[in-house]
């Protein structure tokens, strides 16, 4: 499924602010995982994302998708390989377009845009289906401006969005970190949702610990730029946020610094 | 009287610079670029429909001539921001003067004479009516094709990329040349007004396109205060900026109807554009200090 082979990436080489995101980093997913990460600050997390989805080029190292070399691709041409989720949930939708239209948008995700319509009569039967199953109400407002919606309804149609058109994988990153508790845990439960009934790949970046092992089928933890802890399986299910933060001082050689991870326990 | 007997005329000069307002409205609006370019497009559509028609083209022909001139101008200044990295603003700017020196090898002069007593003009300001008909075909087509175009598949993504250009690529979107589409799509209307407008006038004038960008702008946002209250539809929208152009030359009528000095036009217009575009900002500015206020009494 998705391999990342000895990435590299420095941000400002040569210079006093010089700062090593990724260092020979090699990750390798199979199909079907679910794969939660966590790290501190500056560890490397979202540099990862953005290295996947062609945000930046890696220094060095090379990125396959199902054994596609995706590296030299740019972002907008390796999107039909993948579904994206960001933080700010003003990111993830066009704001003043229909909540329809955004969705068709991203049903066209990989394919040429022509003078076709936009939008279909059997699409908007499909997205009314889908988002009745979101069960937030918003099959009711398909015509309503995305920029009208609150945070959590707005990542619950990137989330949808993302999941049209059959990704390869599925990258979410702190999709619920902008969220007040309870919103974060409902659109946890849609990403759930929509990972299982779609069988996605999924890379989902955390900073909530007790998120990133409630959630999914593996876990690994980065501290600058690599990979220090890499657990899955029955190991997964069985671990506390305790046995995490021992793990992560054995294998870095320092206390876990974050202070949102640290705080949202 | 004399002010009645004008409004006709500014009614066709409104429909016209409406025209080239949408232009405007498209890359301002729609891809949320400042382009200058059109104060050299403009007038690349004049003088090309203008040489056309002098030297025997059937006018239909050179008004499609003239819309394609604008059409690689505009994609001049995309490819200028796109392939170069210029700033959008500079880009259009540096088109602009490309086309002064165009213009004027175009014309071979700073100015050229289309009579409508000599050439089969489509419009004219010898018959003020019949070219108001006109143009209200004209606008009715422009506005219907532009309403069908952003509801495409490529239409969308090229709203798409103005309103959140990350969200657009991350959707597969080729930004640039979304980007680039819009410019030229925009600068072909832009020219097609200038052929409607030397058309109408009897002339192209190597000056014609000066503040093109400011008359522009302050139909978009007259247009937008007018029809504030109407549902946001799109062909309503564009609808407004030809009315916002009406609305503009009507006033200009009054203005000249009054005594006050036409000299003076196009800074009342670019105050009236900076009141518009300025008042959301000062607006947003007074709500928060007094919001800062009201917090202090009562969480006092």
């Amino acid at each position: 499924m998705l391999e990342l082979q000895n990435i590299k990436k420095v941000f400002y080489p040569g210079t006093i602010n010089e700062k090593v995101a990724l260092c020979d980093l090699n990750l390798k997913l199979d199909d079907g995982e679910f794969v939660t990460v966590i790290g501190g600050n500056g560890a490397g997390k979202s540099t990862m994302q953005n290295i996947i989805s062609g945000v930046f080029r890696p220094d060095a190292g090379k990125v396959l998708l199902d054994g596609i070399d995706v590296t030299p691709l740019p972002e907008y041409k390796r999107a039909k390989y993948l579904g994206r989720v960001f933080q700010d949930p003003s990111m993830g939708t066009a704001a003043d377009m229909q909540i329809e239209e955004n969705l068709a948008l991203a049903y066209r995700r990989g394919k040429r845009r022509t003078l076709r319509a936009g939008i279909t009569k059997k699409e908007r039967e499909e997205y009314k289906q889908l988002l009745k199953e979101l069960d937030l109400g918003l099959e009711e407002r398909m015509t309503a401006k995305v920029g009208l919606l609150s945070g959590g309804q707005r990542q619950a149609i990137t989330l949808l969005m993302a999941s049209l058109s059959c990704p390869k994988l599925l990258l979410l990153d702190e999709h619920t970190a902008a969220l007040d508790p309870k919103t974060a845990a409902k659109v946890l439960e849609i990403t759930q949702r929509i990972v299982e009934s779609n069988h996605l790949t999924t890379l989902m970046i955390t900073h909530n610990m007790r998120d990133a092992i409630a959630f999914g089928n593996r876990l690994i933890m980065l501290h600058e730029g690599r990979i220090v802890v890499d657990v899955s399986g029955e190991e997964k299910k069985n671990l506390t946020v305790e046995d995490l933060l021992t793990l992560f001082t054995k294998a870095s050689g320092t206390v876990f610094a974050s202070d949102r991870a640290i705080l949202s326990e | 009287m004399e002010l009645l007997s004008a409004l006709p005329g500014a009614v066709a000069q409104g429909l016209i610079w409406g025209v080239m307002a949408i232009g405007v409205y498209i890359t301002y609006k729609i891809l949320d670029i400042a382009d200058l370019t059109v104060d050299g497009s403009i007038c690349t559509g004049a003088t090309v429909c203008t040489m056309l028609m002098i030297n025997g083209v059937p006018v239909w022909l050179a008004l499609i001539a003239a819309a394609l001139s604008g059409i690689l101008a505009g994609a001049l200044t995309g490819a200028l921001h796109i392939l170069l990295g210029i700033p959008a603003i500079l880009s259009g700017i540096l088109t602009q003067l490309v086309l002064w020196s165009v213009n004027l090898k175009i014309m071979g002069k700073a100015n050229q004479p289309l009579s409508a007593r000599n050439y089969a003009v489509l419009l004219s300001q010898m018959d003020i009516p019949m070219s108001i008909v006109i143009l209200l075909i004209c606008a009715v087509l422009l506005v219907t094709l532009l309403y069908l175009f952003f509801g495409t598949e490529l239409g969308a993504g090229i709203r798409a990329t103005g309103i959140n250009p990350a969200m657009s690529r991350a959707q597969g979107i080729n930004t640039n040349v979304t980007k680039l589409i819009g410019l030229a799509l925009s600068n072909g209307i832009v020219a097609f007004s200038g052929a409607l407008l030397c058309q109408y006038q009897g002339y192209a004038d190597i000056s014609m396109g000066k503040g093109a960008v400011v008359i522009g702008l302050a139909a978009v946002v007259i247009g937008e205060a007018v029809i504030s209250k109407l549902p946001p539809n799109f062909a309503i929208r564009l609808s407004g900026v030809m009315v916002g152009a009406i609305i503009y030359y009507i006033v200009y009528q009054i203005i000249i109807f009054i005594g006050l000095d036409t000299d003076l036009l196009r800074m009342f217009s670019a105050i009236v554009v900076a009141i518009f575009l300025g008042a959301p900002y000062v607006k947003k500015q007074i709500a928060s200090r007094r919001g800062i206020q009201k917090g202090g009494k009562t969480n006092a």
